[in-house]
């Protein structure tokens, strides 16, 4: 083991075979996350990247069916150990999904949710300000913290649901194809706020768009039917990449 | 030849229009029916008696001499009723539809809603045996002061046919709210508790009101419970260990006689039908604006 | 490293566990409600069951009494009230799914059939008493009984079989209309076949429920001590229902216990529509599958 995957918040991902049922979505994967960069999982739809991201905080878990074999440890802990709590470990590893999904509440209450649920005592105005600032969301709905979640615009909605994810100060944000529901502008938003986050959190980008990984990842990973393809710098991917089907892809002549 | 094929099947087509039409006029002719069958006796029993004596007399005693009218007391009987089933009904059919539609593995879920659906299918006359031979001699061990005749026993029974009901329809409305919801408060650390109370039962909460109003309003208009188990005696109390009558109970006692059309008691039952439908029609107007209400506001 | 607070996410994961076994303990008590009330009546009923039982009439002695006559008389209002209602429901339906053009009249319809479907039975009773028994004089007959009956079930009727006529797909609809069918054309050769199973699934379960109805049958007038079995539609009626209620309300055990008798052949009349209607659904969803 490296050093590097020791790390907190840092994953190290070996030999994971997954099954839905009788079907094997991915295959003997092995590969490691740095702490603080973002780590793009790029490939064809059904290739096994968003289930891969959905190991990585155990949302599998909630699946009937999904089973797991091999290990993943974060910050040199197997989160698939037994007696390990799958509530904690969401906990720690905050998630960003496809499409916005606000709880129909108000704003504020939307990002206090985390902390209330884990007994937080005290000034939850204040993380409330702080996760919607970091998500540079705070000066847009200052003025209007009670008001329901779902009036807000889709890009705000997402950027909401960072907030609220930022509010439990996790260590990690796994993000699903957060900006295949947005507009240019709002996707631009989101991407920037990527680049800001990485100074703090780990973070993991699944996305379908190649100029996006381009744009923000540090490392990118190339998936093919659930078997991890390649997985290099982020400018040597799309540069020269060593595989000639990463390269297929890329240049669009398939996928 | 070919045109007056064409016109002879235009013919055709609007006939059969019409015919279709009319029968989707009927339903509207039924409410009509209903409407006047009840108002026309209702019109007829304000002319014997005074709204006044109708809004406050305690009594309600149309086959005794003097006769007294006074609908407080079978309101009080079919409120006691209504309340009492849903302290029942309430928390059992959302402890059940949360179960169902938040814990039960799919395979349990497969074997407990058909058995609901078979609870639901029973008919209420079998419900009210069930009050009068189980129910209530299990309840006289308990509180041996009970009457044989009681209120208690009909709403905890009423209560138990009722439960399907609500246990169904905020299932319906709990699994309408996106799993999307669900997914980002697990993400955020929350247990199954957290997501069903927090989140599910939150944003589907119209939906789960609205069946619990359709069910109280079915426990209003239920007759056949109550005629068997709680008795056949108005009283302004609510006091649920004695017997009382609630307004189904008194149309069902009354109207087994031969009644003498035009009399004053037959009189009397369709002005309790027409309050009973004024009540059920209020609180199913109720529970469907609320549902659509839901609607508008849960599909994002 | 930041982790949640561990006190509290002890006592988190157990009020899961505690809810958890609450949720299946309410469950466990509405299951454990349907197992008694089967107990009961099995306990109480079953050994006065027999043939008997099933060929003799009321009597005043328990046990020389039997449910021929109620038993036939459901049969009879039933097979009427499906004459009235299923047509009637089954045309409705096609012109609210059809038909009906979207504008407030034809609203009107929809809300009124689901506010009907809201009217307690007992109404319905009244307004078979005022109709049918005074007004149009057929008395306290089959007729009055079944007429009450197919307006009390016609909106279960109209809105099962509008659900059934929907899950016909609208590409065989369209298929059929560029083929240059007219409107009714398409719906008899292509929609009802195509919902046949669903229609009838549905009629099965209106039917069931119209079974099982007592309340408006003691207002129309329905006979508790019958002894001769009905043959023309104006004669007058009981049905098992009828019989289970009379019965029951009686002081003496042994009448309470031919109650239950009478349930059991009730329920498994009833059982046997459902387990039909079950069939007749899962065959129509395997067909609606291909």
């Amino acid at each position: 083991m490296t050093t590097e995957s020791r790390a907190a918040g840092a994953f190290a991902i070996e030999h994971l075979n997954l099954h839905y049922g009788t079907h094997q979505a991915l295959h003997n994967v092995s590969m490691e996350i740095g702490a603080r960069a973002v780590t793009a999982i790029i490939g064809p739809s059904g290739c096994g990247k968003s289930t891969l991201l959905r190991c990585l905080n155990r949302m599998n878990d909630l699946v009937p069916g999904c089973r797991i074999e091999g290990e993943i440890r974060f910050g040199g802990e197997d989160i698939y150990a037994p007696g390990v709590d799958p509530m904690e470990v969401r906990y720690r590893i905050g998630m960003v999904f496809q499409k916005p999904n606000p709880f129909p509440k108000s704003i504020y209450e939307n990002v206090a949710f985390g902390p209330r649920i884990n007994g937080h005592q005290g000034a939850l105005d204040e993380i409330v300000e702080r996760s919607l600032r970091r998500a540079a969301l705070w000066d847009e709905v200052k003025d209007r913290l009670r008001e329901s979640a779902l009036s807000l615009s889709g890009g705000q909605q997402q950027r909401l649901c960072i907030a609220r994810a930022l509010a439990v100060e996790p260590e990690v944000i796994l993000m699903d194809e957060p900006c295949s529901a947005l507009d240019p502008i709002s996707t631009g938003h989101v991407e920037e706020l990527m680049s800001e986050l990485k100074r703090d959190y780990t973070i993991v980008l699944v996305t379908h768009n190649m100029q996006q990984a381009a744009r923000v990842a540090d490392v990118t990973a190339f998936f093919l039917s659930g078997h991890l393809v390649e997985i290099d710098q982020t400018n040597v991917i799309f540069a020269t990449p060593r595989e000639q089907r990463t390269e297929d892809y890329i240049t669009g002549r398939f996928g | 030849m070919e045109v007056s094929h064409r016109s002879r099947q235009r013919t055709r087509e609007r006939i059969i229009a019409g015919v279709l039409l009319a029968s989707g006029l009927i339903s509207i002719l039924v409410t009509a029916g209903i409407v006047f069958a009840l108002a026309s006796e209702t019109v007829g029993f304000f002319r014997l008696v005074s709204l006044k004596q109708f809004l406050t007399d305690p009594k309600w005693t149309p086959m005794f001499d003097p006769a007294h009218y006074g609908i407080l007391s079978l309101l009080a009987g079919t409120t006691i009723i209504a309340v009492g089933s849903a302290l029942v009904a309430v928390p059992l059919g959302l402890a059940t539809a949360i179960y169902l539609s938040e814990y039960a593995p799919d395979r349990l879920r497969r074997v407990l809603k058909p058995v609901l659906e078979l609870l639901a299918g029973i008919p209420t006359v079998v419900y009210g045996y069930f009050a009068l031979t189980f129910v209530t001699p299990l309840l006289q061990k308990l509180i041996p002061s009970l009457d044989v005749f009681n209120a208690l026993s009909a709403f905890i029974t009423v209560g138990i046919m009722i439960t399907p009901l609500i246990s169904s329809m905020s299932e319906d409305a709990m699994l309408a709210v996106p799993r999307s919801l669900r997914e980002a408060a697990y993400a955020l650390g929350a247990t199954r508790l957290e997501v069903a109370v927090k989140v599910v039962l939150p944003a589907a909460f119209s939906g789960v009101v609205a069946s619990v109003i359709l069910a109280v309003s079915r426990a209003v208009g239920e007759t056949m419970i109550v005629a068997l188990a709680a008795g056949s005696t108005p009283k302004l109390s609510l006091n649920p260990l004695q017997s009382i009558q609630t307004m189904t109970g008194f149309i069902a006692q009354v109207s087994q006689g031969d009644l003498e059309a035009g009399s004053a008691a037959y009189k009397a039952i369709y002005t309790v039908g027409m309050s009973l439908f004024a009540t059920t029609l209020g609180l199913n107007l109720f529970a469907k604006w609320l549902t659509r209400r839901f609607q508008r506001g849960g599909r994002l | 490293m930041n982790r949640p607070n561990s006190r509290r996410s002890a006592y988190r994961r157990q009020m899961d566990r505690w809810f958890h076994a609450i949720f299946l303990g309410a469950v466990g008590l509405a299951v454990a409600a349907l197992g008694l009330l089967l107990w009961q009546v099995l306990k109480d009923g079953l050994s006065h069951l027999d043939w008997q039982f099933l060929t003799s009439y009321a009597s005043r002695r328990w046990q020389q009494a039997g449910i021929m006559a109620p038993l036939a008389g459901s049969f009879y209002v039933m097979g009427l009230t499906a004459l009235f209602a299923l047509p009637l429901g089954l045309a409705a339906a096609i012109h609210l799914e059809f038909y009906a053009k979207e504008n407030w009249f034809n609203r009107l319809i929809q809300t009124n059939i689901a506010n009907l479907a809201g009217v307690p039975s007992i109404v319905y009773g009244l307004f078979g008493l005022a109709i049918f028994v005074r007004y149009l004089g057929f008395d306290r007959s089959i007729l009055s009984a079944s007429l009450t009956m197919a307006f009390l079930i016609l909106p279960v009727v109209i809105v099962n079989t509008q659900e059934a006529l929907r899950t016909v797909p609208q590409t065989i609809i369209q298929g059929a209309y560029a083929m240059g069918a007219t409107k009714w054309q398409v719906i008899r050769t292509v929609v009802l076949p195509a919902a046949m199973g669903g229609i009838m699934t549905g009629a099965i379960l209106a039917l069931s429920r119209a079974l099982g109805e007592t309340a408006p049958l003691i207002t129309v007038g329905a006979w508790v001590f019958l002894t001769y079995l009905p043959v023309s539609p104006l004669d007058g009626f009981t049905v098992l229902p009828i019989q289970i209620w009379y019965w029951s309300g009686m002081p003496q055990a042994e009448f309470q216990s031919l109650a239950a008798s009478a349930i059991i052949v009730l329920l498994i009349v009833l059982l046997t529509m459902n387990s039909v209607a079950i069939v007749l659904r899962n065959k129509y969803q395997r067909k609606a599958e291909w």
